[in-house]
């Protein structure tokens, strides 16, 4: 493996802004091809027949999901939607556990109780996917006040699409929080449609988060989703925000799904050549460069590659081996007692 | 014994449980500093200040929302939803959120909570702020509900919803807020999913809940002075959990089953528990099981329409003694 006497010459000498630091960058390119790897491989089982249901897809997005989790600590809370898979992911969960989950295995997350939209592993901090547009905004902020509450200084951060800036328990949320000074950080993926409308067609405003931060009292806050470095730096300082008291952070990060919106959605809607565009946009075309520039070596990148690629070949071949949930479990869980019981 | 009101019962029972345990916080809109808009909180935010008795924006959702996320991290939440009507517009936490996250996410998640709301018709308020909707959330796997016809069991089944693990919708019924009845000094902690047999008798059961409680109980006199008929008078109390043992006892004894509902006619939950006693005790019936409803229509505002349209003493006499009449 290439180690860093190898590389020439030292980023400060470039006069490159070094704030974030090789280890930090190393675990963002990771993180990255880690969620890239296992989306992919997402979507060949799903054309295999072998994740069955729904399943929607991160491709193009994952900068914002490495991002905002290599900036989080631990003990800080995630709430994902329905398009959770990379969040989980990148908040540690093994592939296993969220590809498990997909094929409707036993080794699942949840044993194939949850399926693809509702992926949550609470010792990981991920608090849920919800697959209801909008509903996970307020309850990001009723975790954020138990942490105000307690005194606890966690993080509760929410992710979501720009359409969702157009439901209710969106500006519920943001007002709620805003007046609560709520330790919550609201992160709005904006790739530029719900499932098949652009988001332009159905808005009022050009930036669907960013241009309602100011009915909320809030900074406008736009920037590139695609730079994982930029969404790093964003969410520190809006961490750091939350952490001091200073309130809640509405976030829109600009991005690009390269997958349709779910399924085998081949994206008919999308104008000939915008995809092309955007895949010169790739983050992790981007990030590669930028690793470079910082005197990482091609081998360095691809020992990582290589690293993931069998993490995710490994659970692959788990999953297909594991067997399907028990059908006892069908009734458990429903109350706290561990039961379904409705009456005596 | 001290007669206290049911209003003062809701006061009562969430300062008990909010002296108990400091992880229990409340919110709503109007509740803290004005005291509610049916003066059920007066006096609960000077007693544990701001910081655990919050005014929230005219946003259900945030509520309910805010509620959950802070049940599922550590709090013990009572979040109020002014009037049960309302339900409607967050009606997603309800339906959606609370009741599945523990299922969905294979018994990970936790959702201790209690909704309160006054529920239910008699103020003249109108199709919109009248109803009774304990059915909205009796069909909802994961979700338990209950809703007490008098001050003692407010306190009680209160403190047991606060207490209970699950997601509980409390139904405080509007019309009952003034009615008073004994409760005993000292914690009250009932339990759920126990319904109680307030009148003895043998030759009918009547179910009720809520304000159908006292019209039940007032029938129950009238059926035995004017027509010599023993009615036994059960209050359902807690519609999930089901008391269907105590239910089907007392079917057992008198042979004979009424529901007084002050929901309008379908899938009313008098219909639910006709069909288990239809499966399960059909032979001890002397006589088809009969429902006393609203008719199926929104409820209207007048004086005089809103009273006939609500099962009354009078119709539940009439009805009970044509039936075992014929
Ligand atoms: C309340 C509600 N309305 C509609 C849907 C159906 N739906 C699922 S995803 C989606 C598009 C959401 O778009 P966006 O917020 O931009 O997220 P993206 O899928 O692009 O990540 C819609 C309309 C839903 N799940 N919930
Ligand atoms: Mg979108």
């Amino acid at each position: 493996m290439a180690t860093a006497k190898d590389r020439a010459p030292a980023p400060a000498a470039l006069g490159l802004n070094d704030d974030i630091g090789e280890e930090k960058r190393l675990a963002l390119y990771r993180s990255q091809i880690r969620l890239r790897e296992a989306e992919q491989r997402a979507y060949d089982l799903f054309l295999q027949n072998l994740v069955k249901g729904t399943s929607h897809l991160s491709l193009g997005q994952e900068a914002i999901a490495a991002g905002f989790a290599e900036a989080m600590q631990k003990g800080d809370l995630s709430f994902c939607t329905y398009r959770g898979h990379a969040h989980t992911l990148a908040r540690g969960v093994p592939v296993e556990k969220v590809l498990g989950e997909l094929m409707q295995r036993d080794n699942g997350l949840m044993r194939g109780k949850g399926g693809s939209m509702h992926l949550t592993s609470e010792e990981h901090g991920v608090m849920g996917s919800y697959a209801i547009i909008g509903a996970h905004l307020p309850i990001a902020c009723g975790a954020a006040w138990r942490a105000q509450y307690k005194g606890h200084k966690d993080v509760s951060v929410c992710f979501f699409g720009d359409g969702t800036t157009n439901i209710g328990a969106f500006h519920e949320a943001l007002n709620f929080a805003a007046v609560w000074k709520l330790p919550v950080v609201f992160v709005c993926e904006n790739n530029l449609y719900m499932e098949y409308t652009p988001i332009a067609d159905v808005t009022a405003v050009p930036q669907p988060a960013a241009d309602r931060a100011s009915a909320y009292g809030l900074e406008r806050i736009l920037i590139d989703g695609n730079d994982a470095d930029v969404v790093y730096r964003t969410a520190q300082k809006a961490f750091a925000k939350a952490r001091a008291g200073e309130g809640p952070s509405l976030i829109e990060c600009i991005t690009y799904r390269h997958s349709g919106h779910s399924r085998a959605d081949p994206g008919k809607y999308r104008p000939e050549g915008e995809l092309e565009k955007w895949k010169e946009r790739d983050p992790i075309k981007i990030y590669r460069e930028r690793l470079k520039q910082f005197g990482i070596s091609e081998d360095q990148m691809s020992d990582i590659d290589t690293e993931v690629r069998k993490e995710v070949d490994d659970a692959t071949e788990a999953c297909k081996a594991a067997p399907i949930p028990p059908v006892d479990i069908l009734t458990t869980d429903v109350y706290a007692d561990g039961g379904w019981a409705w009456r005596n | 014994m001290p007669e206290i009101t049911y209003r003062d019962a809701v006061i009562r029972g969430i300062a008990q449980e909010m002296a108990r345990d400091p992880d229990v916080v409340f919110l709503g809109e109007d509740v803290a500093k004005a005291g509610g808009v049916f003066k059920a909180t007066v006096g609960l935010y000077e007693q544990f200040g701001p910081l655990r008795v919050r005014d929230t924006p005219i946003s259900e959702q945030a509520i309910l929302g805010a509620a959950m996320g802070a049940a599922m991290t550590g709090l013990k939440p009572i979040a109020e939803i002014m009037f049960s009507d309302f339900i409607a517009v967050c009606f997603d936490y309800i339906a959606n959120e609370f009741p599945k996250s523990r299922y969905m996410s294979n018994g990970q998640t936790k959702c201790p909570l209690v909704v309160r709301t006054g529920n239910g018709a008699g103020s003249r308020f109108g199709a919109q702020h009248s109803q009774s909707v304990e059915n909205w959330c009796m069909m909802i796997p994961g979700l338990k509900v209950v809703a007490p016809s008098s001050p003692r069991d407010v306190i009680g089944l209160l403190a047991a919803a606060v207490r209970d693990p699950d997601p509980v919708i409390f139904f405080e019924h509007k019309s009952l807020y003034a009615t008073k009845g004994e409760v005993p000094d000292g914690e009250i902690v009932d339990t759920l999913g126990t319904a109680k047999v307030l009148r003895p008798g043998k030759d009918a059961t009547i179910l009720a809940l809520a304000l159908m409680v006292p019209r039940a109980l007032e029938a129950a006199e009238r059926l035995k002075a004017e027509h010599g008929i023993d009615a036994e008078v059960v209050d359902v109390r807690s519609l999930v959990p089901l008391d269907m043992q105590t239910i089907l006892g007392s079917v057992a004894k008198t042979h004979r089953l009424f529901t007084v509902e002050e929901n309008p006619r379908l899938c009313g939950w008098g219909a639910e528990i006709v069909s288990i006693v239809a499966d399960e005790a059909f032979y001890e019936l002397d006589g088809p099981p009969v429902r006393i409803t609203t008719p199926h229509i929104p409820l209207p505002a007048a004086d005089n329409l809103e009273d006939i349209v609500l099962p009354t003493p009078d119709r539940i006499v009439e009805t009970v003694r044509r039936s075992l009449e014929s």
